[in-house]
């Protein structure tokens, strides 16, 4: 009787089968474990006096600087300047980009015209196009907003073009088998069906905005996260430093999980029963 | 008497791909099709008979001849050629009982008389209750019979069917021929039908037309004489048994000519 045992042993190697599911509780532990872990190095590295605090700071000096940056630097003002650049500039881009990239992914003729040009210019960074930025629109919020908006533009299109290029043949010859006119097709079937994939690109691309801002706001900034970082670096703030690297990682996890929620909730028929 | 349906010397030439010759689909096909016929088309694979219903659909071009429908010839696809292809065509974003209103918006059919329609078509191929599904909770039979009540609710000339049930499992494949069978012994409706099954091709149809292998001709035109109502029990008649026989032979020389190739 090979068989009991057979069973006995797949379930406790679970965890050894590709793409086979483990309980919540082992999940969730093991999530915490992974923050609890790096906490745990980081204590040993700091209070054990084995790096300079210059170099890396204790948890607990993290924890004091950023309150400090809160009670006497206004740090929430610098949290507004850099939340309201993102999001201006991402939603501009976001806007402009899909609608581009639906034209695109829809019509052969506007594909020839634009997606070859795309393709070259996305792949100049747009961090180095800040000196020029600086130069033609200023050092002002719109200079930031700019590198939000060319750095997130380019990638929205291309890949929205490509989700909407996927969209089942099927789906298209069945709505004109029901009278659907072209421009009747565009409207009710390539954008529901592209639309939730579409969200997925814009939660992946907020989160490279995220990046671009901090690059944008090193150079040229008197407000917003980036400045404060360059800022502690002159003035060897090496904790203020790192509180303001985790505070955009906390704001960046933030807005994905309200994305990710909000995808969840407008498309049911998208995502599980 | 006026075909519903003539195609008229309709051969299909697709262009080789990487400087090998052009491949011919369709040769010179001859068809009429009178109104309330149900036809079944029965082929081997890859002979082109989803391309002939797909030219008549108006979803894919021909490169000679032409199609007619009710003496008019037709170009490109439209609401009076419904159509059912062989899985995964509903929207997935629209219930059941929008996806059968689909065409009907189309049409500009107000809303509550879209529901009214939706609803009727919703009854006839046995859904009621699921009006709220997307297709992602419905069985293949289930989403298949929508697709059905979705053509049908549009009130179209002909329905074309492309090998609908072929991805369906046997027991349900029967069940779904059955009902196809009465909903067509009540709505009237002029049928095409596109199969490679023997048995799916004579109990549901009129008339079979046999398909060589490529390049796909009409090989035979066998009206089948047996009574309407059909139950699934004809399939042990000794008559159905000699159609099946007789096609089968057929059938099989061009699948045996089509795997020589």
């Amino acid at each position: 009787m090979n068989r009991p045992a057979m069973r006995r042993k797949s379930k406790r190697r679970r965890w050894l089968e590709p793409q086979s599911s483990i309980s919540p509780r082992l999940y969730l532990a093991l999530t915490l474990s992974s923050f609890a872990l790096l906490l745990a190095v980081w204590s040993l590295l700091t209070y054990g006096g084995i790096v300079d605090k210059l170099f890396l700071p204790s948890p607990s000096k993290i924890v004091e600087s950023g309150i400090t940056l809160f009670t006497e630097f206004d740090f929430i003002q610098d949290i507004l300047a850099t939340v309201y650049r993102v999001l201006v500039g991402f939603v501009l881009a976001f806007l402009a980009g899909s609608a581009l990239g639906v034209l695109i992914g829809t019509y052969k003729a506007l594909e020839a015209f634009f997606e070859p040009m795309i393709s070259f210019v996305r792949y100049m960074p747009v961090s180095a196009f800040i000196p020029l930025f600086i130069l033609w629109i200023g050092v002002g919020d719109v200079e930031k907003i700019s590198v939000i908006f060319f750095g997130s533009l380019f990638s929205i299109v291309l890949m929205t073009a490509v989700e909407v290029g996927g969209v089942r043949r099927e789906l298209l010859e069945a709505s004109y088998t029901l009278g659907s006119s072209p421009l009747g097709v565009l409207r009710s079937v390539i954008l529901p069906a592209s639309l939730p994939g579409m969200m997925e690109i814009a939660r992946l691309v907020l989160g490279w905005a995220w990046t671009y801002i901090i690059v944008a706001e090193l150079v040229a900034a008197s407000t917003g996260i980036g400045h404060v970082i360059i800022e502690s670096q002159r003035m060897l703030r090496t904790s203020n430093i790192i509180y303001g690297i985790l505070t955009i990682g906390v704001l960046g996890l933030i807005t994905d999980l309200i994305l990710k929620r909000a995808i969840r909730g407008m498309f049911p028929w998208n995502y599980g029963r | 008497m006026q075909p519903k349906l003539e195609i008229r010397n309709v051969s299909k030439r697709f262009p080789g791909v990487k400087k090998k010759p052009d491949v011919l689909a369709l040769d010179t096909v001859d068809l009429h099709i009178a109104t309330n016929e149900f036809i079944t088309v029965l082929g081997p694979s890859g002979c082109g008979k989803s391309t002939l219903l797909r030219i008549i659909a108006g979803l894919e071009e021909q490169s000679t001849g032409s199609v007619y429908l009710d003496g008019e010839e037709i170009d490109g696809p439209s609401a009076d050629r419904g159509m059912v292809f062989q899985a995964y065509s509903l929207f997935p974003w629209l219930n059941v009982a929008e996806n059968i209103e689909f065409g009907l918006k189309n049409k500009r059919i107000g809303a509550r008389e879209r529901k009214e329609i939706a609803a009727q078509y919703i009854d006839l191929v046995g859904l009621r209750g699921f009006e709220n599904h997307y297709a992602k909770q419905l069985s293949g039979g289930m989403q298949q019979r929508v697709a059905i009540a979705r053509a049908l609710a549009n009130d179209p000339e002909v329905l074309l069917l492309d090998e609908p049930f072929g991805a369906l499992d046997n027991q349900t494949r029967t069940l779904m021929q059955e009902q196809l069978l009465e909903i067509w012994e009540k709505t009237n409706k002029t049928i095409v039908f596109i199969t490679h099954d023997v048995e799916e091709s004579i109990y549901l149809a009129s008339r079979v037309l046999v398909m060589t292998s490529r390049p796909g001709k009409i090989k035979a035109d066998i009206p089948i004489e047996l009574e309407h109502p059909r139950s699934y029990q004809i399939k042990v008649d000794p008559r159905f048994l000699q159609y099946k026989e007789r096609l089968t032979e057929l059938i099989r020389e061009e699948s045996l000519k089509a795997i020589q190739e």
